[in-house]
């Protein structure tokens, strides 16, 4: 068998249903093999989609997301791709062609150092140096992207490898020396934890996407319950807890709902789950949670201690940590009144906050357009975003209410990540609405997977609230800069009902309220991807609002 | 602290880890295959960890290699490096080692300006008294070979200073534990 038929199978073998790729002359073999395979390759139109619509795939799936792109820059395109599961812990296998061996160093045509450039933003990678190696790399590789901390593992092919034959034998499990990810926690400290939350007067629990990534959405809401402990979340861990929860509180952050930054402050015990206190999140490390004891459940070490020194920490799947956390409690608990004064204190914030927090006088704004959304949207449909002011008000205005629906590039905050990702989610589960909560300038950088959507059969819908305005960088401009715009204007360009039909897609150009509803109804019955041109002004403004380098106390309300 | 058994212990919050400056020495084993020293020094940089000298060599296996690594920090710093090493895949163990209970050695080789005889007798001298060898004698040079703590080094270098190094070059630490301790 030669090594790209082996690519192939081992693929096969995994279980894997949709490969997202472009070719070229260094993965020429893989495509000759792929004609073959029993499952589906989606023909990108630039390798950067292919490694979002794989991410996307791959935070949906719970498994791992697979693109194929070809050497130099076909392999330097999904860069980006990588860097942004990464910084998500996203499983993703990104397979790239290589020139041959022999030519390696040479600087040859198309020729990058791909495994060097990838180092950084990739948990693993492999450059197979014989046929051979390659069912084994392969194995190793989804082992190592999916479980633990999951991310994404980069395998690159030279050419000459791809066509060589081999004798091979696909392994059913593989040990990898040096990679042991701890699953079951310490006893000891969940004791300790526990101890903690029993005494405490004012818990809340801080749920990351650690929570989404092991899936422990019912451990969360038991213990959640059990402790009567408010639930806010980090932007990444939007929707692991139903928003519409008694007990939740939304996102923290520099975007974050204000009675959830407002809440967290008050606590005397955080109980932080698959969180890592990013600078988004907690604004200054120094300010937060000072004089309160913190708890933080994570699966990967490194995370403890690396942003915020903690109380006690416990390394494991949170999933196990909570189940056992809560079994430990459950004896010493006697439910908790949902009348009591720290549940109360929650309820008065989020009233005095939606007093406080206005909306713009327009008939149409964000807000009014996500809540409309919201109401109209099914709830097990999946919402993604693109980057920018859309995605701090999907994060502020619209609610997940079916944990688990919901994914944003939240780490690296990548401009264009959305759509393609809305097509990989699409991809597994198409059984289900799948809407890109977009802006303009977002859209604009990968629109062109448009082609993707229409040809392939996975029909998204771009829920774009267009200001023809970078807007968050205009927003900025507006508050640090003294209205000093530049670089910030689309000047009307292009019109995106066209650019929809340009591809096959349909187009809706929405100017109210009534034309919004409309528009979101005949898009959720459309067999064709549908791009929802929503107009908004232009200066309307993300709030609340924590200025970087300051803490969730110094919150700007806007109002 | 990190436990130098591989346990997941951590600096707690009450700890004065972020104050507490040391000198310290890890010990790793690595996968003895290209691109390893690559990944971990390229995780050095990107997350600013300022290493003061790395050695790395073979082993008594010939699929490891043995990485010892000295570092100025605070317990904290060392904390984070320990675990960031650890989470690399192609690391396959980490350790601190307590220095009271570790044999530690670093090779150095200085050249010196030698012209005049006292200079040279006086050098010929302190090489003596520092257990150093000499390794080549020219008209106006002498090249001498060190081993030691990094300390004994430095004293040493201190003490030949004025006669003019003209070039150095030292190993970095290379260390072991002490007795039966693996």
């Amino acid at each position: 068998m030669i090594g790209s038929k082996a690519l192939v199978t081992a693929l096969e073998r995994e279980g894997v249903e949709y490969v997202f790729g472009l070719p070229g002359g260094a993965n020429l073999p893989i495509y000759d093999a792929l004609v073959d395979a029993n499952f589906r390759h989606v023909l990108v139109r630039h390798e950067q989609s292919a490694s979002h619509m794989a991410d996307g795939y791959a935070r949906i799936k719970r498994k791992a997301g697979v693109c194929f792109a070809t050497s130099g820059p076909g392999a330097t395109n999904i860069i980006t791709g990588l860097a942004t599961a990464y910084a998500d812990s996203s499983p993703v296998l990104a397979v790239t062609g290589q020139v041959a061996v022999a030519m390696i160093g040479k600087d040859a045509f198309q020729e990058t150092d791909i495994i060097g450039v990838a180092n950084p933003c990739t948990k693993y990678s492999f450059q197979p140096r014989s046929a051979r190696d390659i069912p084994e790399t392969v194995k190793k590789a989804f082992y190592i992207a999916e479980s633990g901390r999951p991310g994404p593992v980069l395998i690159d092919i030279p050419k000459d490898v791809q066509q060589a034959s081999a004798e091979m034998t696909f392994p059913d499990l593989i040990k990898v020396r040096g990679y042991s990810p701890i699953v079951d926690p310490d006893l000891s400290q969940l004791g300790k934890a526990a101890e903690i939350l029993l005494t405490a007067q004012r818990p809340i629990i801080m749920s990351g996407g650690g929570v989404i990534l092991s899936g422990a959405f019912s451990e969360l809401q038991a213990l959640a319950e059990l402790l009567m402990a408010p639930v806010v979340t980090t932007f990444k861990g939007k929707g692991s807890f139903p928003e519409n929860h008694a007990l939740a509180m939304g996102p923290i952050g520099m975007h974050g709902h204000a009675e959830a930054n407002k809440m967290i402050l008050e606590a005397d015990c955080i109980l932080a789950v698959g969180a890592r206190f990013s600078d988004r999140s907690v604004g200054r490390y120094d300010e937060f949670g000072r004089g309160m004891n913190i708890i933080h459940l994570d699966v990967d070490p490194a995370e403890i201690g690396k942003n915020k020194l903690v109380d006690v920490a416990v390394i494991g799947d949170v999933k196990s940590s909570l189940r056992t956390l809560f079994k430990m409690l459950s004896k010493a608990i006697i439910k908790k009144d949902l009348d009591n004064p720290w549940l109360k204190r929650r309820k008065e914030l989020i009233d005095y906050y939606s007093e406080t927090i206005k909306d713009y006088s327009r008939e149409l704004t964000a807000r009014k357009a996500l809540k409309k959304l919201r109401e109209i949207l099914p709830s097990e449909s999946i919402v993604t975003t693109e980057v920018g002011q859309c995605q701090m008000w999907a994060s502020l205005h619209f609610d997940v209410i079916s944990p688990g629906t919901f994914f944003s590039s939240t780490g690296l905050g990548t401009m264009g990540f959305g759509f393609p990702a809305s097509i990989g989610a699409k991809a597994a589960r198409p059984e289900v609405s799948v809407v890109d909560i977009a802006g303009d300038g977002s859209f604009n950088m990968t629109e062109n997977s448009l082609a993707v959507s229409v040809l392939d059969e996975l029909p998204v819908i771009v829920f774009l609230m267009n200001n023809y305005m970078l807007g968050m960088v205009a927003q900025w401009q507006r508050a640090f800069y003294n209205r000093r715009y530049m670089g910030v204007h689309q000047h009307n360009c292009p019109d995106y009902v066209k650019i929809a039909q340009a591809y096959g897609a349909e187009g809706i150009k929405v100017q109210s309220l009534p034309e919004l509803e409309q528009a979101i109804r005949s898009a959720l019955k459309m067999e064709v991807a549908t791009v929802i041109d929503i107009s908004i002004d232009p200066e309307e403004d993300v709030y609340p609002f924590v200025v970087p380098g300051t803490g969730l106390k110094d919150m700007v309300t806007g109002s | 602290m990190t436990g130098a058994d591989g346990s997941t212990a951590y600096v707690e919050r009450t700890s004065d880890g972020e104050k507490f400056q040391g000198w310290h020495i890890l010990s790793a084993l690595l996968e003895n295959k290209p691109g390893v020293l690559f990944r971990v020094t390229n995780l050095f940089r990107a997350r600013n960890f300022n290493i003061e000298s790395i050695t790395v060599g073979s082993t008594e296996k010939t699929d490891l290699s043995r990485m010892t690594i000295t570092f100025n920090g605070d317990e904290r710093t060392l904390d984070q490096l320990v675990k960031q090493l650890r989470k690399l895949i192609d690391v396959v163990e980490v350790k601190v080692l307590d220095t009271n209970r570790t044999v530690y050695r670093e090779l150095a080789l200085i050249k010196m300006k030698a012209a005049e005889p006292t200079a040279r007798m006086e050098i010929v001298n302190f090489a003596s008294i520092f257990r150093a060898n000499i390794l080549d004698i020219g008209n106006d040079t002498i090249t001498v070979e060190l081993t030691g703590t990094p300390d004994k080094i430095d004293a040493f270098k201190r003490l030949v200073e004025h006669f003019g190094i003209l070039q150095l070059a030292r190993t970095g630490v290379s260390a072991l534990s002490r007795g039966g301790e693996l």
